[in-house]
């Protein structure tokens, strides 16, 4: 029976200290977030030259649709169309999504067919903070086009 | 294998010759960035699904690279422009090599 009882004991102890760590643990990572690099302009604007190359991309014909406000980093749901006939020999290849302030750059690489009918998609993404979403779009007759949009973000959902 | 992943899709059962429709998913899947710490102060490993290809009647239709900034149970949603019935097969693939599929069909008349 006491041996029981110590046993308990010493569970619930362990639990607490358990707790105590966790904590510690989520404050750390809160620390060493403000100390670690996330991604900026520059290794976004290297991630996109990756792959697309040296092209300039042009303004317009794609058209971001993300919330002004994300109260949950952890999910942010994230639209892209791209305005094209979406036929044999005129559509959308790729359309890369990237986000500039998260610890990597890359989000997302959408690949459409002309089976796809129309160059849009949505999906839900992690951000770390406010930053700004970057999409370029790969045309298939080469081409390339570009387009961002900020997106406030009051808790950040990339672990830390 | 990344446990209980459960692929579900929504596809509309039927449309006319030439419609484009919308095609929803969701996987049931983690997605562990490898940037998030256990209870132990070490970092978890990185386990996501990397990889989402869409074929109809075994052409492709649309395929997408996620990387660790997709979210847990990644909701994909686009469309496909319809000719013929048939069938559409999803393929996930895992970081572990693992595959998840699932087949819709839809009548075209």
């Amino acid at each position: 029976m006491s041996t029981k009882q110590a046993l308990s004991a010493l569970t619930r102890r362990e639990a607490l200290m358990l707790a105590a760590g966790a904590t510690m643990v989520a404050a750390g990572g809160v620390v060493l977030k403000s100390g670690t690099a996330n991604a900026d302009e520059k290794m976004t604007n290297d991630a996109i030259m990756k792959l697309i190359g040296d092209k300039k991309p042009a303004d317009g014909k794609i058209t971001l649709e993300l919330p002004q406000i994300a109260e949950n980093g952890n999910t942010v749901p994230v639209g892209v169309s791209v305005d094209s006939p979406m036929t044999a020999d005129n559509y959308v290849k790729s359309v890369h999504l990237f986000a500039d302030g998260n610890p990597a750059p890359d989000v997302a690489s959408l690949h459409f067919t002309p089976m796809s009918g129309k160059a849009s998609a949505a999906t839900r993404i992690r951000l770390a903070g406010t930053q700004n979403i970057v999409a370029v779009a790969e045309m298939s007759d080469g081409s390339v086009y570009r387009a961002q949009q900020e997106v406030k973000v009051t808790i950040g959902g990339c672990g830390g | 294998m990344a446990k209980g992943v459960k692929p579900r899709v929504r596809v509309p059962k039927k449309a006319a010759k030439g419609d484009i429709i919308e095609i929803k998913s969701l996987i049931s899947h983690k997605m562990e960035s490898g940037r998030r710490k256990g209870k132990d102060g070490k970092l978890i490993p990185r386990s996501i699904i990397n990889k989402m290809e869409v074929t109809f009647n075994g052409k492709p239709v649309f395929t997408a690279d996620w990387h660790p900034a997709i979210s847990a149970n990644p909701y994909m949603s686009f469309f496909a422009k319809v000719e013929e019935s048939g069938e559409f097969a999803f393929k996930w693939t895992d970081d572990d090599g693992s595959v998840y599929e699932k087949t819709a069909k839809i009548t075209v008349a």
